[in-house]
């Protein structure tokens, strides 16, 4: 009986491990056609379910005489088949149109520069929105207030934390954007909107831990310096801060690995639209939303594709989570 | 000027504090209006085809609760094997494992359920759907475990293990006795935190409009059901999408501060 537990529970340990490791390669072989069609070039080409006609001349006059007429342009001996709205559904009813067509004339392009940037950027607005109040709200729990009102104010937050992200998102869209986009101007649904409200959602994760990192400061050292007749402020700046440095980077990258991989918030907000941002207010789309929109019509290359941009997303996430969970808040303890 | 620049810092800490607090605040009392504003207690009574939220409501609590059936027995076996049986590296790797897996993106957590489960059996499922969640869950679990069993003193420990008894029966009487309330609160945290999950859903369990008990087809799901009618042009739509959304939160929020609750109490 005693052998059975301990096999047991050990058998449910390597599960997890079991179940990375299959996450990878689950992602990996999925994505593998689409690998080993793109390569590494994949990750800079801008162009997503492009068509890119092959054998130049025949082709020409055969797509020309299709139902796409105004969608098409043309050059002399390169042929590029270019839809000027890139709104996905279109792309997949055009995408079906093409495929009844000769396969050897064409073929389906597929890059993922836009979703990464959209997803690099998003994350990068959410950080510089949420880093600064979130480490405001540290400091008020951890040094300000009261313990009474910084128990309660601590629960409000972490309520916040707990809110489902699907919330965040129609909020966002509803409430939060029209309002933003008064001010800056621009699209509702934009680079800008999707990253403050994802900003205000990984607030409430970051405020918390980073409370947690600057609460290791034994008393002693911030007493010491009470003593010497330092301000809050200075013992903060002087005192708390270098000591839990190396944890509260640790806590901001930890956020960062969520905003990355976040999708309903974001999904409301960022727009879906495979377009580069020329502007903060322009309209793009991530790694999750491109998942969670396109997962359900695509097929081969292009789900292919998708799960390209899973295994990447994964890596970059894994990458960030363990730079922050090994090197950061290791050494921080 | 010391004292002027402290003041300002303070000003400022206190500032953001209250915006933290004002962003919780606009969001439920947009909540409140909104999704009281569309309630009916006929939402509990009829199904999503007929403008109600019954399948939905159920349908998201059959998916948790399988998902914590096969989640909380795995992650609190794991997380025993890490804090009493594992010595060394492996259990260490296995606990870093499990945090890294903690923040995975819930949207990968859904291809990869995709690409083992629907793909080969045909199509979305309740099941689908509910290995994704505890994938989710199971971290979790480990992690709470491993940190609660931690907390119980060793001496206890030696006391089984002094009056004869063997270690599997130390570790089931004694120790996750003395650690249930911690467990029992992660676990419910866990449960608050997959009940509103949406991601790993979309393509797993998908959802339905019809009740469904049938686990091995699309099975109705509240979360993805509120993404799918927000976005739908009418207005009918988008106000049940609020009261859904408004219930959701309910729920979750309950969940939650029943589990702070239970910990508080104990101490």
């Amino acid at each position: 009986m005693e052998k059975i537990f301990q096999k047991l529970s050990l058998s449910s340990a390597s599960l997890v491990f079991i179940i990375l490791i299959g996450i990878f390669i689950t992602l990996f072989s999925a994505a593998k056609p689409a690998i080993d069609e793109f390569g590494f070039d994949f990750i800079f080409n801008p162009d997503w379910n492009k068509e890119v006609v092959i054998d130049a001349p025949q082709a020409a006059q055969n797509t020309q005489s299709d139902t796409l007429e105004d969608e098409i342009i043309t050059d002399e001996d390169d042929v590029i088949i270019e839809d000027e709205d890139d709104m996905i559904a279109d792309e997949d009813e055009e995408d079906m149109m093409l495929d009844d067509e000769d396969e050897a004339l064409s073929k389906t392009i597929y890059g993922g520069l836009v979703p990464i940037v959209g997803t690099l950027l998003t994350t990068l607005i959410a950080l510089v929105f949420a880093l600064p109040i979130a480490m405001g709200i540290a400091v008020f729990l951890a040094e300000i207030a009261p313990k009474n009102i910084s128990y309660f104010v601590g629960i409000a937050i972490e309520l916040l934390a707990a809110i489902p992200s699907i919330i965040f998102g129609m909020w966002g869209l509803y409430y939060f954007a029209p309002i933003v986009a008064d001010i800056v101007g621009g699209y509702q649904v934009s680079l800008l909107t999707a990253g403050l409200v994802l900003g205000v959602m990984i607030l409430p994760f970051m405020a918390a831990i980073t409370r947690d990192s600057m609460n290791t400061t034994p008393a002693v050292l911030k007493e010491s310096a009470y003593a010497l007749g330092a301000t809050k402020f200075e013992v903060i700046k002087d005192i708390i801060f270098p000591y839990s440095k190396v944890g509260i980077i640790g806590s901001i990258i930890l956020a960062l690995g969520r905003a990355l991989g976040e999708t309903m918030a974001v999904a409301f907000l960022i727009g879906s639209i495979f377009v580069l941002p020329e502007a903060i207010n322009d309209p793009t789309i991530s790694i999750p939303v491109a998942m969670a929109n396109n997962f359900g019509e695509a097929s081969g290359l292009g789900e292919s594709a998708l799960f390209y941009l899973a295994l990447i997303l994964f890596v970059i996430s894994f990458a960030v989570i363990s730079l922050a969970k090994f090197y950061f808040l290791k050494k921080a303890k | 000027m010391r004292l002027f620049i402290n003041k300002i810092f303070l000003a400022l800490s206190v500032f953001s504090a209250l915006i933290g607090l004002a962003f919780l605040g606009w969001i439920l009392i947009t909540l409140f209006i909104k999704g009281l504003g569309s309630f009916h207690f006929n939402l509990f009574l009829n199904d999503l085809i007929e403008g109600g939220l019954r399948n939905l409501i159920i349908g998201q609590f059959i998916l948790a609760g399988l998902a914590s059936l096969i989640g909380i027995p795995i992650g609190m076996t794991a997380g025993i094997y890490i804090q009493e049986y594992g010595r060394g590296k492996y259990a260490a790797l296995i606990r870093d494992l499990s945090d890294i897996m903690m923040s995975a993106p819930s949207i990968v957590i859904g291809a990869f359920v995709y690409a083992i489960i629907v793909v080969p059996t045909g199509g979305t499922s309740g099941y689908a759907g509910a290995i994704a969640l505890a994938i989710m869950m199971i971290p979790v679990v480990i992690n709470t475990t491993d940190n609660m069993l931690s907390l119980v003193p060793r001496e206890l420990r030696e006391a089984g293990i002094a009056l004869g008894a063997s270690k599997y029966r130390v570790i089931l009487d004694i120790v996750i006795k003395a650690a249930k309330v911690g467990i029992m609160t992660g676990i419910l945290l866990a449960f608050a935190r997959i009940i509103g999950e949406t991601a790993p859903l979309l393509f797993t369990s998908e959802t339905s409009n019809y009740f469904s008990l049938n686990l091995s087809e699309s099975f109705p799901s509240l979360t993805v059901s509120i993404y799918d009618l927000a976005n739908e042009p009418e207005e009918s739509s988008r106000d049940l999408a609020w009261a859904a959304s408004f219930i959701l939160t309910v729920m979750v929020l309950i969940i939650n501060l029943t589990g702070r609750f239970i910990t508080r109490n104990k101490k």
